[in-house]
């Protein structure tokens, strides 16, 4: 039996590989025990508040904060002047990013401010209350300048340039040209096209931004409690740009109230309350508060994309054009940049489908707006939108129904690995099987009668199907080969203790997805233990092994796979030692429930709270050559693709009122596949909570600036998220294809919910719509843009 | 300024959007939380809170349009703790119980160092968050007529979200004797500046019934007495045109079964 | 700002504390009782983290000002989680997964708790209009529904 086969984590006896294990650090969190960066009181410790740009674009003439300095517990108040010599600014591009430009971005505005928001001076005083009271006195005035916000506006010739230094207002532009697209469309026995609008919304992570730092002078040694993704990371550009030795930084993120790719940016609140405690050199903490968060947490989407699909006379898609143009703000966010975003557009346009003919362009464009960058889905709904929307033009142009027209352009099983056009390698997807246990699961038939027969009484409903892929397990082809310090690999350590017991540390982080769980379930497993024998240590850059933290669906796939082999090493010493000790060989050994045991008959030989107490304590009872070693450390990198794809079928049944434009979502369905499914029931909390934020992206959410550049909904009373009153229940399902390039052969979950959820909701409006004779894409879906489209109220402005 | 339930007051204090010097809590003085019947009037002190108000069997009896409407406010959370006069001092013209006070024809008792006096809700609501209280004067309480077996009452609302401020919504009663439909008082919200009675409304219906006008015909009337605000997301069409659709399903419950649901 | 002195009880134990007449009820219990179970997720009264029982009835811990509860009995998640009934809630709470990051956890709890309380044996619709002023951002909310419904389930059988 080889070693792989002998260790598969599927048919170990005990296995937890599967299982809906609870998680642990649940048990805290619901009795208030629970460790965000507020929760913590340090000696000495300051508050920072900040005052920010009112104007979207000015220059800075004058700043008077005398009155503010004298004001009861202010201890400082720092303009970038004080600042300058404590933080260096940071500069947003990627190598491989062709042509990206930035500028360099200050941690206080420094002359000019370039969006509304953006932070001016810093107030630090005994408590928050005050650092704000102060603010309030600070008088900063402004030049005002002309704001640009409109991205088309941005790249006309005569276009005020944000940052002159930069030549124009275009930060980033790619073409894919591949195949014969202009032969494609000349050919095409149908031709479908459209325009659509993707609104900028964001994460809203219900725990702010925070951050508290504490600068120990004796040592320049600088701790850092924050809320966070990616803590090596963050050790990493904190100790640049303060001018830091990196050793001596240290990241510490306990609980975390959210993430969803806020938490993985740099931002100049931030790094200033940074450099104030080194200035200080006191503690100074810094929790956004929810208004704050509005005007600065990166934003997302802000897409406007013109596309169209050529298609035979069966309905087989030839070729799709597209072309993308997004508004990121006034700079490229540091350090993944706001490029990627379209460059995934571009990328997964299109994917499940096996289509040869591919052009599509992309560009990316400053404005004086709140900063765009990567959060949950990066890309894939855009992506999923387009090619879904076109797919559902198509059926209704050839008459084909939704389903079949995509079961004839899935990507043939026979044809993987696959490329695609964009260039895109897929290693294996199981669209077909999705869709067809989707439909099933739905009763997709029976949806279709009740929408005939509804519409009778003139009920109108609609289901929408979307198919998608999603990026996972990514390689260091996503941001180390364009220079960013941003691990792809991950480590995980395990130390077997006395007791019988495993302390694991891993680089990967827990944001609430449950990482903590499904390392120890796969640690468990593949070592022989209790789960619960398992601690885990995430989130301490001085504990944990160096890796990347939460981003682009990882956890369980890179983190997973670590634990995995690590789990095998440190079990194959285990077995060494209690060879050693029993005078056996330890191929004849196994260990089961913390015991060691004869693998042939799994009678027990040793616990290993026995084999514990020997080597920690009575090392002096064992072969002097022995050298036992229970504390092992392996690393994962996933090399072999880019990326490890997954895919998965949404289907969104809904209810709209023509009369007052209000929609209904009545059920929703979801069939994924991420490869092994570690833990059942956290796969499926991953795949709604990420549906939801889909369909708050489709109904609810956005962003709203008017021409100069102000942010007209920035409160929860105003920016509508998704609430438990209008979601439905979602039911998921899974069809497993494990990826080859692992042993444990785990892809990543976190965002396809996400990525299908709004082309799931469009295409069942459209479908709900189709009596009426109209379509809808523009997001979010408002009441007053269906009773628009519907012609219940004028075009235009006013009625 | 005083503090009632503070569900308004205090947001706004704590995003430092208002820094009153005096701040009165008035929620613990007596006699302004009580709920009594007597004579044909149904009295709700000012402080009661608003699930106080919902779960009360003397309003369900009395003025079930209350009942219904309190169901939209905000949430549990925040209608424990909100109160019945504080709503109406805070005067939004997208309230729900401002549109009901004026839907039933209620009396606002008001107090003060000088002595009382009462005013007519449509009397109450003069604009933009504005009331016609004085200087001094305090909300002590609120008289409705209660509903006799001739009443009719109607509330609905168009709400993204449960718990919204409506895009735009309707308060309504009647009463229908002997064959004629008498004073209905159809209140709009989200439809001005300030809760709206659609007065020429009400004469078409009641001049129609037992018909009903078509639909161009409320919005005809509707545009005399509404005029909807506009903000980034919703226009004063679409409140408009949302309005009407209340207002037709309205007159039809008050038609098919008396609106007595 | 001169400070008051209030006397309240938190979770069944007396505190008194001097405190500004602006600090909010959630602040208090998170700077002054520290308790820090108490979220701050708005300061508007719209996401529900900061939800709290004061005499019994759930409120909004950034809309009330600690001043204003001189006298008062509050109960945090801290103090829900100490009761037999409450522990059921958070047992359900974990078993079904109904938290991820755990920020809103606590309001949800001390919202559902008071659902249970006055309506034993609620419909999942009911249980989702009674949650609608509580924000998750991680679950979807179906999981915090399924996590109440097994409360109820439970104590309608024993």
């Amino acid at each position: 039996m080889t070693e792989a086969a002998r260790f598969s984590p599927l048919d170990r006896p005990n296995s937890y590989v599967g299982r809906s294990v609870s998680r642990p650090n649940a048990a805290g969190l619901v009795r208030g025990r629970g460790r965000f960066v507020d929760d913590l009181t340090l000696p000495r410790m300051l508050h920072v508040a900040f005052v920010r740009s009112p104007h979207a674009h000015a220059r800075i003439t004058a700043i008077d904060t005398a009155e503010a300095a004298k004001m009861p517990g202010v201890v400082r108040v720092a303009t970038i002047d004080d600042i300058r010599d404590y933080c260096s600014p940071w500069v947003g591009v990627l190598d491989h990013l062709k042509g990206i430009k930035s500028a360099p971005q200050p941690p206080l505005a420094d002359g000019k401010v370039f969006s509304q928001g953006q932070p001016v001076v810093a107030i630090v005083a005994a408590s928050r209350a005050q650092a704000e009271d102060a603010a309030e006195l600070v008088d900063v005035s402004y030049e005002p300048l002309e704001p640009v916000t409109d991205p088309v506006a941005a790249l006309e010739p005569d276009a005020t340039v944000i940052h002159p230094e930069l030549g124009d207002n275009l930060c980033f532009q790619r073409g894919i040209d591949a195949g014969e697209v202009d032969r494609a469309f000349a050919e095409a026995a149908h031709v479908v096209e459209t325009t659509m609008r993707f609104n900028r919304h964001t994460g809203v992570t219900l725990e702010p931004r925070s951050i508290l730092c504490d600068f120990d002078p004796s040592e320049r040694a600088l701790t850092l409690y924050m809320s966070v993704q990616c803590p090596h990371m963050s050790k990493n550009l904190f100790a640049k740009h303060l001018g830091l030795d990196e050793n001596r930084v240290r990241v510490v993120c306990g609980d975390v109230g959210g993430s969803f790719g806020i938490k993985i940016h740099t931002y100049p609140d931030e790094m200033t309350a940074a450099a104030l405690s080194v200035m200080l050199e006191r503690p100074v903490k810094f929790v956004a508060d929810r208004l704050e968060s509005f005007v600065t947490d990166i934003h997302a989407r802000d897409h406007d994309v013109s596309a169209r699909m050529a298609l035979d006379a069966e309905g087989r898609v030839s070729a799709i054009e597209m072309d993308d143009l997004t508004g990121i703000g006034s700079y490229s966010v540091y350090p993944r940049t706001s490029g990627i975003e379209a460059n995934q557009v571009l990328n997964l346009t299109g994917g499940p489908y096996a289509h040869k003919n591919y052009r599509a362009r992309a560009r990316v464009v400053f404005q004086n707006k709140n900063d765009m960058c990567q959060y949950r889905g990066v890309g894939h709904p855009i992506a999923v939108a387009v090619g879904e929307h076109l797919m559902d033009k198509a059926a209704r142009m050839t008459g084909l129904d939704a389903a079949e027209i995509r079961r004839r352009n899935f990507i043939p099983e026979d044809a993987y690995p696959y490329t695609a056009p964009s260039g895109a390698i897929y290693e294996r997807q199981s669209h077909h099987a999705c869709l067809e246990k989707l439909l099933e699961a739905c009763d997709y038939k029976g949806l279709r009668r009740d929408q005939s027969a509804q519409r009778e009484s003139g009920v109108y409903r609609g289901i929408g199907l979307a198919s998608l892929v999603e990026i996972t397990n990514p390689s260091p082809a996503f941001y180390g080969v364009g220079g960013a310090r941003i691990a792809s690999q991950d480590g995980c350590t395990l130390r077997l203790d006395p007791t019988g017991g495993v302390t694991l540390a891993t680089g990967v982080t827990e944001q609430g997805q449950g990482t903590e769980t499904i390392v120890a379930q796969v640690a468990a497993t593949v070592i022989g233990i209790d789960v619960n024998d398992i601690r885990v240590i995430t989130g301490d850059t001085d504990a944990v092994p160096y890796g990347g933290g939460t981003w682009a669906s990882r956890g369980a796939g890179i983190g997973g796979e670590a634990a995995f082999q690590a789990g095998k090493a440190l079990r194959w010493n285990i077995l060494g030692v209690a060879a050693t000790i029993l005078q056996e060989r330890a191929e004849a050994l196994d260990i089961r429930d913390g015991c060691i045991v004869n693998a042939k008959d799994g009678m027990e030989r040793m616990p290993l709270s026995e084999l514990g107490r020997i080597v920690y304590f009575r090392g002096d009872t064992l072969p002097k050559d022995l050298a036992p070693e229970l504390v092992v450390t392996r690393h994962y990198t996933q090399n072999q693709y880019p990326f490890c794809f997954t895919n998965a079928a949404h289907a969104c049944h809904l209810e709209v009122d023509p009369a007052t434009g209000l929609i209904r979502l009545l059920n929703y369905w979801v069939v994924e596949d991420c490869g092994t499914v570690i833990n059942p029931k956290l796969v499926a909390e991953q795949t709604r909570g990420g549906v939801v934020q889909g369909l708050g992206a489709a109904l609810f959410e956005e962003c709203l600036y008017s021409g100069e550049g102000q942010l007209m909904n920035g409160s929860l009373a105003e920016y509508l998220l998704p609430m438990a009153g209008e979601m439905p229940d979602i039911f998921v399902d899974h069809v497993t294809t494990p990826t080859a390039t692992s042993e444990l052969g785990a892809k990543g979950v976190g965002e396809a919910g996400t990525a299908g959820a709004p082309a799931a909701v469009m295409n069942a409006l459209n479908d709900a719509l189709q009596p009426f004779g109209v379509e809808m894409t523009d997001m979010p879906f408002t009441p007053e843009k269906v009773l628009r489209a519907l012609g219940r109220i004028g075009g235009g402005g006013e009625d | 300024m005083i503090l009632a339930g503070g569900q308004s007051v205090i947001p706004a204090l704590n995003m430092r959007l208002n820094e009153p010097a005096v701040l009165v809590d008035i929620n613990k003085v007596p006699g302004l939380g009580v709920i009594e019947e007597k004579g044909g009037v149904l009295r709700i002190g000012a402080l009661c809170r608003h699930e106080q108000v919902r779960k009360s069997v003397d309003v369900s009896a009395h003025a079930p349009l209350l009942t219904k409407a309190l169901a939209h406010v905000a949430h549990p959370a925040i209608r424990n703790r909100g109160t019945f006069g504080g709503s109406l001092c805070n005067a939004d013209a997208a309230a729900e119980l401002p549109a009901c006070v004026l839907a039933l024809g209620a009396t606002l008792n008001v107090e003060s160092a000088e002595g009382s006096r009462a005013i007519a809700a449509e009397d109450f609501f003069f604009g933009f968050f504005e009331t016609a209280l004085e200087e001094g004067e305090v909300l002590a309480s609120i008289d409705l007529p209660v509903l006799g077996a001739t009443g009719r009452h109607f509330f609905d609302e168009a709400a993204r979200r449960r718990g919204d401020y409506a895009l735009a919504g309707l308060a309504a009663a009647a009463r229908v004797e002997g064959g004629r439909m008498i004073a209905p008082r159809f209140a709009f919200i989200s439809c001005g500046d300030r809760p709206l009675l659609a007065g020429a409304l009400g004469e078409l219906v009641a001049t129609r019934y037992p018909d009903a006008p078509a639909e161009d015909e409320i919005a005809e009337a509707l545009a005399r007495d509404l005029e909807p605000p506009e903000d980034a997301v919703t226009s004063s069409a679409a409140r408009m045109r949302i309005a009407t659709v209340l207002a037709a399903r309205a007159i039809r419950e008050f038609q098919q079964n008396g609106g007595r649901a | 700002m001169s400070r008051r002195a209030i006397t309240l009880r938190v979770n069944g134990e007396e505190v008194t504390a001097l405190v500004e007449p602006r600090l909010n009820l959630a602040d208090f219990l998170r700077q002054e009782a520290e308790l820090t179970g108490t979220h701050v997720g708005c300061e508007h009264g719209v996401c529900g983290a900061c939800t709290v029982k004061v005499d019994g009835r759930a409120v909004r811990g950034c809309l009330m000002l600690a001043v204003q509860c001189e006298g008062a009995e509050i109960e945090t998640v801290e103090g829900l989680a100490a009761s037999a009934q409450g522990s059921e809630l958070c047992e359900a709470f974990v078993e079904q997964n109904a938290l991820q990051c755990g920020f809103c956890t606590p309001g949800m709890l001390i919202t559902a708790a008071e659902l249970l309380d006055d309506n034993p044996a609620p419909t999942r619709e009911e249980v989702r209009d009674h949650l609608s002023g509580n924000y998750c951002r991680c679950t979807g909310y179906q999981a915090i529904v399924d996590a109440v419904m097994d409360v109820a389930a439970k104590r309608e059988m024993s």
